[in-house]
């Protein structure tokens, strides 16, 4: 049998909702074998309709994929016995305990009866639930739900793995013992993980590349260092001591770069020289006389280059969505 | 053991070990049916008294009630817990794994003949405790347990196919009322042929659910009828075809997977 890439390439990938607008538009992406790919969005961008395409849990409209070296039109069981996936929500059966559901997965995905208990106890241990492995999901913390549905979307040894916002709602440290795990897994292991995020710092953290989507189009995608390397300059952010000098501040500033009009709390610009041009900003400010009670210069985020690409905030963004969705 | 078989197993036993594990939804099904009969038979006891009522006892004659009334309470509960499965996201999980369509209903109506059938064994039993002489005999008891797997099978199909037109349990709850006017207005509280009421007799030889109760009944106090057991079988048997259809159809629109 011919070995199949373990890769996802789509093109030109459409969903229209019937009454609806096109939650994904015509969308093209790669994703490398072994690659974490980070597909980053606001609420409602296309990132879940995505997924389910690319699961094979809905037709797409028009365009085509293929995952792991199937089409996900035309060879959907293929598709779906070479991967591995945890949607938005942890769908568990509150009345089963841990290990219930791993050996109903692990039959439903046709692993031999001699092998269920031991891969079953084996992801068990991966995921550090092996003590509450016998206690009903309904007791579990979001985090546990969150890893046991890591664990159930591992029971076959998928080549890809699509994670659809694991992390939302968990504890910090929930969070970074599941990115350990998905970057070993990527690491060791060789799995492709496609991962949706609204998490700037998830995806910053663990993706080698990362898609930025906005109403249902990938507006960016690259490295996050070439993304944040294509904004380029740092800013420089400063609040005055006395609020009555935001004016005069903002006028000084103004000298050395671009405004940051979407930043409230400070009075900030993109510095046209860069971390050069920081000295020239003190002076400035000290000769206007001003006193400030904050000074600060940041690097260019993942949420900068959103604001560049799109205009607005990642988190304005959702907000934006949520409000035209309503209406 | 086949992928699918095993597929079926595992559907069935997850089936059962939900009813197992909520006492909420396993024990109403089992004592309900009961007091109703007890609180009928009670009532009712005089009229055995009637020329041609086929009994002494109306416990015997009441006692067929249980086995449908039953029934249909897990068919209830076997629609909601599938429609909430769809609610939850957890049928989309399933659908990511290799899991047939068909072992996902074949998988459903295992649980409910399991649970059909002990649930018959239990209403045996309480007739053997209040005193009942099954006319039929021991072969007769283990007819009417496959009866009660048969009826199983058809309702629970029902509801499947509810669950997955609908993917509401709620929906499912709503229908519930409608499923008890058909045994209201069945045999279950007298024979047809001692109807004097004009438009209920009517009614309740159109409704498929009294040949269901007269097959059991007859085995319970008359010991071998031919025509009944054909009756309650064949329309058992149609009822299970066309709502395996319907669900088989259901299916196909619930998953879009490709």
């Amino acid at each position: 049998m011919v070995e199949r890439p373990n890769t996802i390439e789509v093109e030109g990938l459409v969903r229209e909702f019937k009454k609806g607008p096109r939650a994904v538009d015509a969308i093209d992406l790669h994703v490398d074998a072994g690659e974490i790919y980070g597909f980053l969005g606001p609420n409602g961008a296309g990132k879940s309709t995505t997924v389910l395409m690319l699961t094979t849990l809905l037709p797409p409209t028009a365009g085509t994929a293929r995952v792991g070296g199937y089409d996900v039109v035309a060879e959907g069981p293929r598709v779906r016995a070479s991967i591995g996936a945890a949607l938005q929500e942890a769908a568990l059966d509150p009345l089963l305990t841990g290990r219930d559901h791993l050996r109903l997965q692990a039959t439903l995905q046709g692993i031999p009866r001699a092998e269920r208990k031991r891969r079953a106890d084996d992801l068990l241990e991966r995921v550090g639930l092996n003590e509450a492995a016998d206690r009903k999901i309904r007791g579990y913390s979001g985090g546990m739900k969150r890893r046991l549905d890591l664990a159930l979307a591992l029971v076959h040894r998928p080549r890809l793995l699509f994670l659809d916002e694991p992390t939302t709602g968990l504890d910090p440290q929930s969070r970074t013992a599941l990115w350990d795990e998905v970057a070993r897994l990527a690491r060791e292991e060789g799995v492709t993980v496609f991962l949706t995020t609204q998490y700037l710092e998830e995806a910053d953290v663990l993706a080698n590349r990362v898609g930025i989507i906005d109403h249902g189009k990938i507006v960016a995608e690259g490295t996050p260092e070439a993304l944040k390397a294509e904004i380029g300059r740092p800013s420089v952010h400063a609040l005055p001591s006395d609020d009555a000098d935001r004016g005069r501040l903002a006028e000084v500033l103004a000298q050395f770069g671009d405004p940051l009009t979407e930043v409230t709390k400070d009075v900030a610009v993109r510095l046209r020289e860069g971390v050069a041009g920081l000295p020239a900003v003190v002076r400035a400010v000290d000769a206007a006389g001003l006193s400030l009670a904050t000074l600060e210069i940041q690097a260019p985020t993942l949420d900068d280059v959103f604001l560049a690409k799109t205009g607005r905030t990642l988190e304005g963004a959702g907000e934006n969505g949520a409000s035209a969705a309503a209406a | 053991m086949t992928t699918v078989a095993a597929q079926v197993g595992a559907l069935a036993a997850r089936s059962v070990t939900r009813t197992a594990r909520q006492p909420a939804h396993a024990i109403p099904p089992l004592l309900f049916p009961v007091m109703l009969m007890l609180v009928n038979a009670a009532g009712l006891d005089p009229s055995t008294r009637l020329p041609g009522f086929p009994t002494d006892s109306f416990l015997a004659f009441a006692l067929a009630v249980p086995f449908i009334q039953g029934a249909l309470f897990s068919t209830m509960n076997a629609g909601t817990d599938l429609a909430r499965d769809i609610q939850t996201g957890f049928l989309n999980r399933l659908s990511l794994t290799s899991m047939r369509g068909s072992a996902l209903i074949a998988g459903q109506l295992g649980g409910i003949v399991v649970l059909g059938v002990i649930q018959a064994i239990f209403y045996v039993l309480v007739g053997f405790a209040a005193g009942v002489d099954y006319a039929s005999g021991p072969l007769g008891i283990a007819v009417l347990l496959v009866f009660a797997a048969f009826v199983s099978v058809g309702f629970g199909a029902l509801g499947v196919f509810l669950a997955l037109r609908t993917g509401s349990g709620e929906a499912i709850q709503g229908l519930f009322p409608l499923l008890f006017v058909f045994l209201f207005l069945s045999s279950m509280n007298a024979p047809r042929s001692l109807m004097e009421i004009e438009w209920f007799r009517f009614v309740a030889t159109v409704n498929p659910v009294s040949y269901l109760i007269e097959a059991v009944r007859s085995l319970i106090i008359t010991g071998w009828d031919a025509q009944a057991l054909a009756l309650g079988f064949g329309l058992t048997l149609a009822i299970a075809v066309v709502a395996l259809a319907l669900a088989s159809w259901a299916l196909v629109e619930r998953l879009t997977r490709t």
